[in-house]
């Protein structure tokens, strides 16, 4: 199955789902098929002034995740995460990542076909 | 000369003593509201609009067919103007600040600058004074690159050239304001006696310092609020050019969309005393050597 990216406040699959995408501590990019994980640090987007989201969907596609687990998307990374191909699950916060992927391999995880956050600068 | 009107605090007077230093200053002069993201100067101006020009910025447009995706566009992109997601090269031209770095440093030669509009620049007369104004478009969240527009065409000749410019500043301290005040001679501080008026012109003051400008404060409803303003400048070596009183027939000429120098006698008076106070205050040098005060 397709990798899958967890927006996550820490580096392992017990820490919190970071509700925020552009500026999440980091991401866990999990194999479904093995539950082998690694963790890639989001710090350089968490500094960033301005296009946070863009680069953080620079950062997931680069790992070759085609799943994202997230809470808040914004209207430019929404924009660039589709272009990339990444299928976007909204709104997954209040849980652990290993209670996200277990809840989308469930199928309780919609796609988003829009934004759920307005973004910083519209 | 180039004399900006400037403050930390919004709504403190300064359109208020741009319009009226134009209509008092001895020679002709350029009024220009540099304020873009909501100018204001034309409501007390009232100038006759001969030209409208849009102004552009340059960003980048991308050859699909060129790029190698090699990233060194969106490595040195300080705004996340492009980005490269896989195989997908993407631009977000309202994050652009066009400074072309992405196509100077392209190596494929597979960028090339576009535009998008940023706003109008126009222009007319008002009496014997030219008038310039930026006016940034709806939506539009950059205002330095218009005002530099503006600027452009002070200086492209139309007749300019020999006339004193006054600049109503967007408020605050960051780069519409530093942007605004760059280029003047002499930035005039409007303020208000309150603790906000304080706090913004000491900021306004230590932002505008490094510039080496001479400054200077008018204090506008000198008789509300306390003295800490006055004891402020004192101690700071800002001269206080002028103090417009809060008095009900200047708010009422104001709220009329009249300029209080040309409607209130007491404020030709005052504004005219005023210019002979900026004119000095160019002749002295500067503040430079406040800076490490300030």
């Amino acid at each position: 199955m397709e990798k899958i990216a967890v927006s996550s406040e820490g580096p392992d699959m017990d820490a919190r789902v970071d509700p925020r995408f552009g500026r999440a501590a980091g991401f866990i990019i999990i194999d479904p098929d093995t539950m082998a994980f690694e963790y890639v640090d989001n710090g350089s987007s968490q500094v960033m002034a301005q296009g946070a989201g863009i680069q953080a969907a620079e950062i997931v596609a680069a790992t070759g995740a085609r799943v994202l687990l997230t809470g808040f998307v914004g209207p430019k990374a929404f924009q660039a995460l589709n272009a990339a191909g990444i299928t976007i699950g909204q709104n997954v916060d209040n849980l652990t990542v290993r209670e996200a992927v277990q809840r989308f391999q469930a199928g309780d995880v919609p796609v988003a076909d829009a934004p759920n956050s307005r973004g910083h600068r519209s | 000369m180039i004399v900006a009107v400037a403050s930390g605090k919004g709504g403190t007077g300064k359109t208020t003593v741009s319009a009226s230093l134009a209509s008092v200053w001895p020679s002709p002069v350029v009024a220009v509201d540099l304020d873009v993201e909501e100018p204001n100067l034309h409501l007390f101006m009232n100038p006759d609009i001969s030209a409208q020009d849009p102004s552009y910025i340059e960003i980048p447009e991308i050859d699909d067919e060129k790029c190698t995706r090699c990233r060194a566009c969106t490595d040195i992109c300080q705004f996340k103007a492009i980005g490269i997601f896989g195989e997908v090269v993407m631009t977000f031209p309202e994050m652009c600040h066009g400074c072309g770095a992405c196509w100077t440093i392209c190596p494929e030669k597979a960028i090339t600058p576009g535009k998008r509009e940023l706003g109008q620049i126009l222009s007319g007369r008002s009496g014997p004074s030219a008038f310039v104004m930026g006016r940034l478009r709806v939506g539009e969240a950059m205002s330095p690159p218009l005002m530099r527009d503006v600027k452009r065409h002070l200086n492209s000749g139309n007749g300019y050239a020999d006339r004193d410019i006054i600049i109503d500043a967007p408020p605050g301290v960051s780069c519409p304001a530093i942007n605004a005040v760059m280029d003047a001679d002499v930035i005039v501080l409007v303020t208000e006696p309150t603790p906000f008026g304080l706090y913004d012109l000491a900021l306004a003051q230590q932002a505008f310092a490094p510039l080496g400008k001479p400054m200077g404060v008018v204090i506008n409803r000198a008789d509300i609020g306390t003295r800490d303003v006055y004891d402020h400048c004192q101690k700071t070596g800002l001269t206080i050019l002028a103090e417009i009183p809060y008095q009900r027939d200047i708010a009422e000429a104001y709220a009329k969309g009249q300029i209080i120098a040309a409607a209130v006698p007491s404020m030709r008076a005052l504004f005219e005393t005023l210019v002979g106070q900026i004119k000095t205050l160019h002749g002295q040098p500067s503040m430079a050597r406040e800076v490490k005060h300030a």
